[in-house]
């Protein structure tokens, strides 16, 4: 048995030696919040934090998150919460499946970037597919969050 | 629409509600709730005592917003106040009438309906303020969840209603009152939140993926890499020993009858107690194929085939007019281009699954699906269930774009839910979806105009050839279908004197399917990027080039509901022209490039600019112009529009499907690529307001994309792209 603690909760998880942490997250406890992509770190779909750091937890061994602090889209901070609000403003999402992801990775950005120019932007969220076609709306509202978050 | 449609006997799948609307007697009769505190006037509305107001949505919701869009059609009618108004998804079943999500047809085909609904609720609330006040029914309007009677002055809140309301009876058509255009709240708006807005924003939102039942089981398919290739012997010796499989079972291929359904592919199915086991037991298999006639299919030979046939006279295919035979004889110029494009996939974010669960006669699914009442029909055809035992729950679907319309990964989940007697969800890997979709066609044309000495089209021939998708429901269909052709090439909207199209021969050895926009896709850039070269060659810039093309204001006699309107394909063109700033000076190395395209009964002009800088492509802007008649949540539209724009910009950067040996070549997103921020242009779009009826907005968009990218490359470097994506050329 391994201890997870995701979003400041404790889980016993009882995981193969080689399962990233995604199927552990999603199967094993039921967070279903993070997603599946594309199992192989190239879609940003299944985006987690471990002690503040984005990682595609498709790829990531579940030891790797055992003592250490995760977070995921049914988290919570100060960039996850400007965020959700400029993603509610510009009505971000279309099928909105990859939004976890694009959120994630955006709140590390905001945690580690004051002031995020379009190229900033563009370097962040590059690991993010949106096949929807959402990337004019995400790049406004991480503009927007910025904002938010200094009057917050 | 008549009174008797909305009379009709539903129940929901939570919760003990039942109501009747007696077809007989035109009353609304109520059988209550077992707590007795609803009661619904129609189909589609549920009106509970503490004002809750739940719309039933029958179409399926992958990001194009329909269930905020029909439940604020609802409401606006109704005069709802938007926050007691929640959405239910209906299961797959005829009594909701046609639920099958494509062809962007949700709002052109439901918009006026739902208003009506909407409307009749409104009218019973009044007529039942009136009742309870005895007065007239004049006193009575609907304002935001009250009835005020304006001759009192008194406010009844809706939820308030109820009882009087059951004794109402369906108003006559007379007296259901649509309202004006100017006072709608949320129809044309961007006024309301998005229904799944807050789901989507804290992890909460239930996709396919999603479905949970206790001690279910996850499986995972191994498939034979050539379509339709079988298993000869397979050893699970291996796949046997990692952690947390179960069994491994063979499943044979389920062939669709002619004309219906998709079947599946058949293969060696590894069931786990979770998805990553379920994917490592698939991956430790050993399985001999036998590949079947498709095992030599070469999409590269295939190109060449292709090419070769359309260089030749083909099946003649009308309309035709005058003799392009004589149009080339007597031209000043003629000029020929011929144009490619390989196989395309969805490629949706949420890959292909479904959950089945059999139990005895009953079969239950939760799946992503654009057409549940297929998957339910295909079930009983394939394992014999009553068609009432069959529940079809559809979840939200994580992108679709027509891979979610082919039902083939319920029918196996159904198939190993019977076999396992447990419940099973089957998970695509992406490289299954990859290497396993229903292609958009590979495809060529060729064509010839010529032009007169004032550089007027004087003789247009197109000649195409690419796989039908009829040949997925009907072997050996080598020539496309009406209805693919109808796809802008025999709709060509250029008003030509001598005008030819032909069909050439072309055999599938996929599975070919719909994606978004369809043929469409293969129309938008041949004619699009043909205009711009007869523009070029006659010395005319594009736009005035494509707005003397088009010709006079016309709207031919036709039996289509939504006949074509050249003012209106002209008008968006005009548009995009002011909006893109056409013609402006640029930047060096940067050109501007202009198309346009008419489907789904919308009307489409795009402006594309790019750089073009040591011989790779950026899109920098892309400016899009719609008339898509009347339209309901005015951020949703821009949001497709937008989305078409990245998704035309992804296939045209990167976009292709290619085999050897039968087999598709790429497997995830580092060979099969997609735009990605760094690459996204700007998008730029202007809706057209009028009172026409509402046509297509999910899919419009797309067409003119790919042409008005290659045509911006020409003006920028002089080179012209004539066959796709630009990553074969090296340009990305």
């Amino acid at each position: 048995m391994q201890t997870l603690t995701i979003n400041g909760q404790n889980y016993q998880v009882d995981a193969p030696d080689d399962m990233p942490l995604l199927w552990a997250i999603r199967d094993l406890i039921g967070l279903t919040g993070t997603k599946f992509g594309c199992g192989v770190a190239q879609c940003g779909a299944c985006s987690i934090m471990i002690n503040g750091t984005v990682v595609r937890s498709c790829s990531t061994l579940v030891s790797q998150g055992v003592g250490k602090d995760i977070t995921t889209i049914e988290g919570t901070s100060d960039s996850i919460l400007a965020l959700r609000q400029a993603w509610r403003d510009n009505n971000v999402p279309q099928c909105g499946y990859c939004q976890s992801g694009q959120i994630i990775s955006a709140a590390e950005l905001l945690d580690t970037n004051e002031n995020p120019t379009d190229e900033d932007i563009d370097n962040a969220m590059s690991g993010n597919i949106c096949r929807c076609g959402t990337y004019v709306r995400i790049r406004k509202a991480i503009h927007d969050a910025v904002e938010l978050k200094k009057q917050a | 629409m008549k009174r008797r449609d909305f009379v009709k006997i539903f129940g929901l799948a939570t919760g003990g509600l039942l109501l009747g609307c007696n077809v007989s007697t035109d009353k609304v009769v109520i059988n209550t709730l077992k707590d007795g505190i609803s009661f619904v006037p129609n189909l589609f509305v549920q009106l509970q005592k503490d004002g809750k107001l739940t719309i039933i949505v029958a179409r399926s919701e992958m990001g194009q917003g329909i269930r905020t869009s029909m439940a604020s059609a609802i409401a606006d009618e109704l005069e709802a106040d938007w926050q007691y108004v929640s959405v239910q998804q209906a299961t797959g079943d005829a009594k909701f009438g046609n639920q099958n999500t494509d062809g962007s047809r949700s709002i052109r085909t439901l918009l006026n309906p739902m208003r009506k609904m909407g409307a009749m609720a409104r009218a019973i609330l009044e007529q039942a303020a009136a009742k309870k006040w005895n007065t007239a029914l004049a006193n009575c309007t609907a304002e935001n969840h009250f009835v005020v009677n304006t001759a009192s002055g008194e406010k009844v809140f809706f939820g308030d209603l109820i009882e009087e309301a059951k004794t109402i009876a369906i108003p006559s058509d007379e007296n259901i009152k649509l309202k004006d255009k100017k006072d709608f709240k949320y129809i044309g708006k961007a006024a309301v939140r998005g229904i799944d807005m807050e789901d989507f924003l804290h992890g909460n939102a239930k996709y396919g993926l999603d479905a949970r039942l206790p001690n279910m089981k996850f499986a995972a398919i191994a498939r034979c890499p050539v379509t339709f290739g079988t298993v000869k012997s397979f050893d699970d010796s291996d796949a046997k020993e990692i952690s947390g499989v179960e069994k491994i079972i063979q499943i044979d291929r389920l062939k669709p009858p002619a004309g219906q359904f998709f079947g599946m592919l058949g293969g060696v199915a590894v069931i786990a107690n979770n998805t990553w086991s379920a994917f490592q037991g698939k991956n430790n298999l050993n399985i001999e194929w036998e590949t079947g006639a498709n095992g030599s299919y070469d999409t590269e030979k295939f190109n060449e085939k292709l090419v070769s046939r359309i260089h030749n006279p083909a099946k003649v295919v009308p309309p035709f007019r005058g003799s392009v035979e004589k149009s080339f004889k007597d031209a000043d110029k003629v000029i020929e281009a011929t144009y490619t494009m390989p196989h395309l996939a969805h490629a949706p974010m949420e890959v292909p699954n479904a959950l089945a669960w059999v139990q005895d006669e009953k079969c239950e699914v939760w799946a992503p699906v654009q057409d549940p009442q297929t998957v339910r029909a295909e079930i009983a055809h394939f394992f014999g269930f009553e068609l009432e035992n069959i529940t079809i729950n559809v979840m939200l679907l994580g992108g679709a774009f027509g891979r979610k319309s082919k039902s083939d990964f319920v029918v196996e989940a159904v198939a190993l839910s019977q076999k396992v007697n447990a419940p099973v969800q089957v998970v695509w890997t992406r490289e299954d979806d990859i290497q396993h979709s229903f292609y958009h066609a590979q495809n060529a044309q060729y064509l010839k105009g010529s032009l007169d000495k004032n550089g007027k089209v004087t003789g247009w021939l197109h000649r195409v050839a690419f796989p039908s998708i009829t040949s997925s429901f009907k072997p050996m269909s080598d020539y496309l279908a009406g209805f693919e052709l109808g796809m802008g090439f025999t709709n060509n909207p250029f008003q030509i004197e001598n005008f030819q199209i032909e069909n050439a021969k072309a055999e599938s050895h996929v599975r070919t399917g719909w994606l978004r926009s369809v043929s469409n896709i293969i129309s938008g850039f041949g004619i699009n990027s043909f205009m711009d070269e007869l523009a070029i060659a006659g010395g005319t810039d594009q736009i005035e080039f494509m707005l003397d093309l088009i010709g006079k204001d016309r709207v031919p006699i036709a039996e289509s509901p939504h006949p074509f309107n050249s003012a209106r394909l002209k008008n968006v063109l005009e548009k995009v022209r002011g909006l893109s700033n056409w013609r402006r000076p640029l930047p060096e190395g940067h050109g501007m490039g202009v198309a346009i395209h008419y489907s789904f009964y919308s009307y489409v002009a795009t402006v594309a600019e790019v750089s073009v800088k040591n011989g790779k492509v950026k899109v920098i802007d892309i400016y899009s112009v719609l008339d898509c008649g009347m339209y309901v949540n005015r951020d949703a539209v821009m949001n497709q529009m937008e989305g078409a724009a990245i998704f035309g910009t992804s296939l045209t950067l990167f976009g292709k499907i290619s085999a050897k040996n039968g087999a598709v070549e790429q497997s995830n997103f580092h060979d099969y690529k997609m735009t990605r921020m760094k690459d996204a242009p700007n998008v730029y779009v202007e809706l057209i307001d009028n009172n026409e009826d509402p046509t297509g907005v999910g899919e419009p968009g797309v067409p003119p994309i790919s042409a008005a990218i290659c045509n911006a490359i020409f003006n920028a470097s002089g080179k012209r792209v004539r066959s796709l994506p630009l990553s074969d050329h090296g340009m990305v």
